[in-house]
């Protein structure tokens, strides 16, 4: 485990939790409505879904899209940034690489 | 008058407030869902919070200013990435939807008077390993446990400089992480220093010494240590990061040998201050000051009609943005400040001066780097490889610089590693970038729909 989502329970701030589902790489993977792409994966113990040149494992560094890391595929739009994304219910998010041999 | 705003944090806001006080009509845009910049930053409505004001500090002060969204003459424009300034036409461009989507709506604003309110983002220095994912900006820790309520890991290490990293420290331990430490790299006698000169301005800042307060309340309950005189210098893991390596450093953040200790983690976040975000600015033609928009008493930068407010001009936090933001929104819908404004923003500025002489970065941060330490993110270019470049005298000047490595020529288009390897090569150059937001090609080529109003 990594990453999660306070439980509803325990948060002090009283959510109301609607539950979604979007697909990452074929993966269901479930949330929360407001979510972002990036807060979904970490949640999901994702901690990286895109590759760089030398194919080295990338995810969210900077949380407000100044870095570039954390871009995937959502619903076969490429380039977008995990962290500003909010997710949608039927998201299909696909990762992304940068391969140069890819 | 018509006054353009981009940015809705605290400078964005404060500016709305008074521009539309002194008459105007508004448009304020930000690229955000919801306003609050990043340190009003909102839960998302869908969470149907009940109680949002225990984790969004200033609540009370956050709704009654951001009322003004909903005046008559204000017109608020969630959503809307400005992406370009064209000088010659002062059109602000924009696009509306979804962050990053494919079929945006193309726009575009003709202010008479335009104040910039973009904020800043981390500065996080490189260190062997700050690739590895699991290393975070205490920002990123930030903006998903305050705004999503999601923690970045279990044990988590917070480090770097400054006062920011006792509020992330809190909201981690908010959203259920175990904070192993919080590591400031400057020595106590520089902190104090630099806090404590001039200590009859303190009065003026008891707000924030309080907030100060609370935070080491919070520290010493959970039993959290707080070293000062500590930095991060090394994290490890294969596709992960499983341990971080930290070590006492000197005044001047060199390492002293010895020191070193290993935390196991699975998540570290580091921050050792913020870089201004002055893309627009730079678009618009506008002088900056080590890579800040330079501003008059007014708030007025060096282009005619354009004003600038908050982070991009000097970083000093919500109250100072504020400040500058209200003097900004005076000025730029043609009004007079008071002198009580002025005051104000004028105090806030010295609270900034602190800020940045208590917590410096050491010069001798670079003795943690070694040949094979990745420097910019996104192209992978080496400290070796920056080094060597640098001192190629066949090739000098930041152009071929970049040419050569490609630091700086990734997607975040040096937005990461441009003061670090300004800094590298010794310089202070750092913002050429004409386009503010990246956009698709399909998007660019699209009918611009005009000027709604
Ligand atoms: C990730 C992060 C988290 C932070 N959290 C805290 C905190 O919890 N507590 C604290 O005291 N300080 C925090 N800070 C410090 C914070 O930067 C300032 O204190 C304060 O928010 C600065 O206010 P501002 O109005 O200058 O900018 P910001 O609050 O950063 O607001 C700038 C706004 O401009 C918008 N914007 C930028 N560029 C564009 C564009 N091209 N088009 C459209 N919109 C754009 C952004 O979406 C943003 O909403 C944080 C900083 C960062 C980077
Ligand atoms: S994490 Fe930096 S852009 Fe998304």
């Amino acid at each position: 485990m990594s990453g999660w989502l306070l439980p509803r329970d325990r948060d002090p701030v009283g959510r109301t939790d609607r539950p979604i589902r979007i697909t990452v790489d074929g993966e269901p993977v479930t949330g929360i409505a407001g979510q972002s792409v990036a807060g979904m994966l970490l949640a999901a113990g994702w901690t990286s879904w895109r590759t760089t040149r030398s194919g080295a494992p990338r995810g969210v560094f900077c949380g407000i899209g100044a870095c570039f890391d954390c871009l995937l595929t959502v619903n076969d739009v490429p380039d977008v940034r995990a962290c500003r994304r909010p997710a949608a219910d039927g998201d299909e998010i696909r990762t992304q690489s940068r391969e140069e041999n890819a | 008058m018509n006054v353009v705003i981009v940015g809705a944090g605290p400078a964005g806001l404060a500016a709305a407030e008074h521009a539309l006080w002194a008459g105007a009509q508004v448009t304020v845009l930000d690229q955000a869902e919801t306003p609050g910049g990043q340190y009003h930053r909102m839960l998302p409505d869908a969470y149907a919070a009940k109680r949002p004001e225990r984790v969004q500090h200033g609540r009370a002060e956050f709704d009654r200013r951001r009322r003004v969204l909903a005046h008559p003459r204000c017109h608020w424009w969630p959503g809307s990435a400005v992406w370009a300034f064209d000088r010659a036409e002062k059109a602000v461009h924009i696009l509306r939807g979804q962050s990053d989507g494919g079929g945006r709506r193309r726009l575009t604003l003709v202010p008479d008077a335009l104040i910039l309110a973009t904020g800043a983002h981390d500065r996080t220095l490189p260190f062997p390993g700050w690739e590895l994912p699991g290393v975070y900006t205490a920002g990123a820790a930030q903006a998903l446990a305050k705004g999503e309520r999601v923690a970045i890991g279990e044990r988590v290490l917070v480090a770097g400089a400054g006062p920011f990293l006792l509020p992330v420290a809190e909201s981690l331990l908010g959203v259920g992480a175990e904070v192993v430490g919080v590591l400031e790299a400057n020595p106590f006698s520089t902190v104090r220093k630099g806090w404590s000169s001039r200590p009859w301005r303190l009065a003026a800042h008891a707000g924030k010494a309080g907030e100060l307060a609370r935070y080491a309340t919070t520290l010493a309950r959970h039993r959290i240590p707080y070293r000062l005189g500590r930095a991060v210098i090394e994290a490890r893991g294969v596709d992960r990061v499983r341990e971080v390596v930290t070590a006492r450093v000197r005044a001047d953040w060199s390492v002293v040998p010895g020191t070193e200790r290993t935390y196991e983690v699975d998540a570290v976040c580091v921050g050792h201050g913020f870089v201004p975000q002055p893309e627009l600015a730079v678009a618009a033609g506008c002088v900056l000051d080590d890579g800040f928009v330079r501003v008059d008493a007014a708030q007025r930068t060096t282009v005619d009609d354009v004003f600038a407010a908050g982070e991009i001009t000097g970083i000093g936090g919500a109250v100072t943005a504020a400040a500058e933001g209200a003097v900004a929104g005076c000025v730029a819908a043609g009004g007079e400040p008071s002198p009580e404004l002025i005051r104000a923003r004028d105090r806030a500025l010295a609270f900034a001066d602190r800020l940045a002489t208590a917590h410096p970065i050491g010069a001798a941060w670079r003795s943690w780097l070694s040949e094979d330490t990745i420097v910019c993110r996104c192209e992978e270019t080496t400290y070796g490889e920056l080094t060597r470049a640098a001192e190629d005298t066949v090739c000098p000047g930041p152009h071929a610089l970049k040419l050569g490595t490609r630091a700086g020529l990734g997607p975040c288009q040096g937005r990461i590693c441009g003061p670090t390897v300004s800094e590298l090569r010794g310089g202070t150059e750092r913002h050429h970038r004409p386009i503010v937001q990246p956009i698709r090609l399909g998007e660019l080529a699209a009918r611009t729909e005009g000027e709604p109003g």
